[in-house]
């Protein structure tokens, strides 16, 4: 998105604008998917502690929604959750529990959601761009195709230095080789708008020969904007692209929880399962992590939601990582066992569970993950949820 | 740039330039307009939320009504308010097509630029989402009621207004907010909710930078217990619901009165504290002038706030009064919402064409390729509204959806483009670059040299 080196190939006026080289291969064959759950996933409803004694009387209501899945004894899984059980069943999808980013106190979205995606310890003097963009730099080899941020919105978290595109399935561009040619004219001078057009070029280019086939995947509402965006990542990730992020919204559950977050969860599957489909077998390179800025008070609110909290949970899916388990250190749920008296204690960095996975993956070396990616990250033990 | 320069008022305070208006504006004038005739809304009138029909009133009653007939089976009373609904259906699409066209009219139109200007930036500091089908046609009625008629009054009254307002009220939830110790909350065992009192302190007033912790948003959360909104009766102050007992927030003390003056005393509080000062002026600086102003405009507009209690017309004069607001270079870039308006009016689109615009047009002509752009119309993602830095814009896509608008879109609202190689002075007048000429001049159709200076960077920025 912000570099010269998209445009191998392209020099202003004379030569045909934009034409298409072979990228390097990526530089690691797994797919690593990002996806930011924007609004604060309540993780408390999603992966049920239905063990902890506690837990039934902070949530008078939540806790008695029909059809959740039990997952062992302590744990239940959302009901809305029910499309992804024949992952879980084979192991390609998991959670980690009662974690969190070292954002506390203030609960804004935006400042959790900044906090997440830029991967430092304190908002305040925080890393410029996000830690998904710093991995791209510290990557050899990497090209703008490495990384793509998918959708409308800005993600921070491929934000910065290194060269990364993004898109949106829904824009298209057709132009005649004389407008290009005019159009790098009047961009000339404005480095911003210079590089944000001749991408939207190239990639417009790109995406109108790419593959188009589409997978039909049963169960699916694939002509939703969360499916399309699946499938454009899915796209993507079939050729030289590494690493792809969009986001997911819909998770701030003030009231009437249990219709929005079956609704939320219900996207969420739809996502995961057209990921899968469309990768095929890459799938079992494949590991998806779905982050949220901080989870939601323990206790139910006055309206049948939560507020906004601290500690919650992170989803996993993918070929590539070890599911079928709730990994977690749990606190439990008593009044002196909660955050601030209020929220679920984290009790593991949410940063270790990726900087592992993003370790195990790429193969960089801890240490990088720990000053560049993270700064100041302890990772500490291997959680192994690498196969 | 001279303070003044009539170009740069009517670019970087106003909607843009064109061959339709006089646009000889002055700083004195722009304020002179501003509390003025109100002439945009009069030719393109948009209802307030009080009198924009369906009201939720209508609405409730019509779901009251119908339970009573399906009670009763009453074949044909349901029957008739299934028409009634289908009515309201169509009425409240109407209203929403009716008040988007609108906007695009005024913003496209007006003689008083800045005043649409500030319209956009209050709205979108103010953010109100409808999240469901039966406030869709109350988003610009909330803005025409709220916001549209306090632009140059206290930043107080304003806030009040809005605070209090039914869309405000149940887009942050407030309505879902109750005294978990109150009559209502002991029988209800329902609670606090705190979305209200924490967008308030973060957005509306001091920013997140503000001196207030965790548990000013829970004690000023508490205090704001008794605003509700009841369909059939508006906005209302509900003792019962009222959190008992004294509330402390930044420090000072409001009594356990449980009355409504209590509330009003907090959002004054909040309203002229220096920390809103602040936010309030580097907001508006960084809307109008730059993604970085220059601090001494917004000490100058922060001071003035100070020294006049939130006085919004002296705000903006001391901005408009600063030479750094004109000599700071062309930086900013339009928001999909100003760029499309401003391309038309430097089209010169008249009135007929807005006047006849049909729902089609609107819908895929503007509505959708604004979201391509990333301004999904009254739909941003959260209470924090829509970018206003020009990177969070100018992105591949984003650029897509600008070029491919300007390319493909305007000659389908007119018989004749202009000459692209005039229409650069029109559009640009001594903003015109070689690069933009030479584009002008040497593209293939009208269409194409009509496009490439729309989506020139030139035309871009402001």
């Amino acid at each position: 998105m912000r570099r010269r080196d998209f445009l191998v190939g392209c020099s202003a006026a004379a030569a045909p604008f934009f034409t298409p080289v072979v990228m390097a291969e990526g530089p690691w064959e797994a797919r690593i998917v990002v996806i930011i759950l924007r609004g604060a996933m309540d993780g408390l409803d999603v992966v049920r502690p239905i063990g902890d004694p506690d837990y039934g009387w902070l949530r008078p209501t939540l806790s008695q929604q029909e059809g959740e899945i039990p997952l062992g004894e302590f744990w239940a899984m959302h009901q809305a959750l029910a499309p992804l059980r024949p992952l879980w069943d084979r192991g390609q999808l998991g959670f980690a529990h009662a974690v969190s980013t070292p954002y506390r106190d203030r609960r804004s979205h935006f400042d959790g959601q900044d906090m997440l995606e830029a991967g430092g310890n304190d908002l305040v003097g925080r890393p410029r761009g996000g830690w998904l963009n710093r991995l791209v730099s510290a990557v050899p080899n990497a090209t703008s195709r490495t990384a793509f941020a998918i959708g409308r919105e800005e993600m921070l978290i491929l934000d910065g230095e290194a060269p990364v595109s993004s898109w949106s399935p829904e824009a298209g561009l057709s132009l005649s080789p004389q407008a290009r040619r005019l159009l790098a004219r009047v961009y000339e001078g404005d480095p911003l708008f210079e590089q944000a057009s001749a991408d939207a070029i190239a990639i417009a280019d790109q995406v109108s020969l790419g593959s188009g086939e589409s997978a039909m995947v049963e169960g699916v509402n694939s002509g939703t904007e969360h499916a399309g965006l699946a499938r454009f990542a899915a796209e993507r990730l079939r050729e030289e692209t590494r690493i792809a992020s969009f986001s997911l919204s819909g998770w701030d559950t003030h009231n009437g929880q249990s219709r929005d977050m079956g609704r939320a969860l219900g996207r969420l599957c739809d996502t995961i399962l057209t990921l899968r489909a469309e990768l095929g077998p890459l799938w079992d390179k494949t590991a998806v992590m779905c982050l949220t800025e901080f989870g939601r008070t323990a206790a139910e609110n006055g309206s049948r939601g939560t507020d906004h909290g601290t500690g919650g949970a992170m989803i996993y899916a993918g070929g590539a990582l070890k599911g079928g388990q709730v990994i977690t250190d749990w606190p439990g749920l008593s009044e002196a066992d909660l955050y601030a008296g209020r929220d679920l204690m984290p009790t593991r960095d949410v940063r270790a569970y990726a900087g592992w996975m993003l370790r195990q993956l790429t193969g960089l070396p801890t240490s990088v993950i720990e000053s560049t990616l993270f700064p100041d990250l302890d990772l500490g033990a291997d959680p192994k949820i690498v196969l | 740039m001279a303070i003044g320069d009539p170009e740069m008022a009517a670019i970087r305070f106003g909607l843009g330039l064109g061959p339709l208006a006089e646009w000889d504006v002055r700083p004195d004038d722009m304020l002179l307009r501003l509390v003025g005739r109100d002439a945009a809304a009069e030719r393109w009138p948009i209802p307030t939320f009080s009198e924009a029909r369906p009201t939720l009133a209508e609405q409730f009653q019509t779901t009251l009504d119908m339970n009573a007939a399906r009670d009763a089976a009453d074949e044909a009373r349901i029957a008739e308010l299934n028409a009634l609904r289908q009515t309201y259906a169509e009425d409240m699409s109407t209203l929403y097509w009716e008040s988007f066209r609108n906007t695009l009219a005024r913003a496209s139109l007006s003689r008083d630029g800045f005043r649409e200007r500030l319209v956009e930036f209050w709205a979108n500091h103010f953010t109100v989402r409808s999240e469901n089908s039966r406030t869709r046609h109350l988003v610009t009625p909330f803005v025409e009621e709220a916001i549209r008629p306090r632009l140059t009054g206290r930043f107080a009254d304003m806030l009040w207004a809005v605070t209090i307002h039914p869309m405000m009220l149940l887009y942050l939830d407030q309505v879902s907010s109750i005294g978990p110790n109150s009559r209502v909350g002991r029988a209800s065992r329902r609670g606090l909710n705190e979305n209200l009192a924490r967008e308030l302190l973060e957005l509306h007033t001091m920013g997140p930078e503000g001196p207030y912790l965790q548990e000013d948003v829970r004690e000023l959360a508490e205090l704001l217990t008794g605003l509700n909104f009841r369909a059939d009766r508006g906005f209302v102050f509900e003792t019962l619901r009222v959190e008992p007992g004294s509330e402390t927030v930044l420090g000072q003390v409001y009594p356990a009165t449980a009355d409504l003056e209590n509330v009003l005393a907090v959002i004054m509080d909040l309203a002229h504290h220096p920390a809103t000062a602040r936010h309030v002026s580097r907001k508006l600086a960084t809307y109008f002038i730059s993604d970085t102003p220059p601090q001494a405009i917004i000490d100058q507009m922060a001071t003035r706030f100070d020294e006049t209690g939130g006085d919004l017309l002296a705000v903006y004069e001391a901005m408009l009064t600063h030479p750094l607001a004109w000599e700071a270079p062309r930086q900013k870039v339009k928001t999909p919402f100003g760029f499309v308006p401003s391309a038309l009016r430097g089209l010169g689109i008249g009135e007929a064409f807005f006047d006849g615009a049909p729902r089609g047009v609107l819908r895929m002509g503007f509505e959708r390729q604004l979201t391509v752009m990333g301004q999904d119309w009254q739909r941003p993602v959260g209470p924090d509204g829509f970018a206003t830095l020009a990177h969070e814009w100018v992105t591949p896509q984003g650029m897509a959806g600008r070029i491919n608008w300007a390319m493909t879109v305007p000659q389908t609202l007119v018989d004749d483009l202009p000459d692209p190689r005039s229409f650069v002075d029109v559009a640009l007048g001594q903003g015109a670059t070689e690069p933009v000429r030479f584009a002008a001049r040497a593209a293939e159709t009208r269409a194409e040299g009509i496009g490439l200076v729309l989506a020139s960077a030139a035309f871009q920025r402001r």
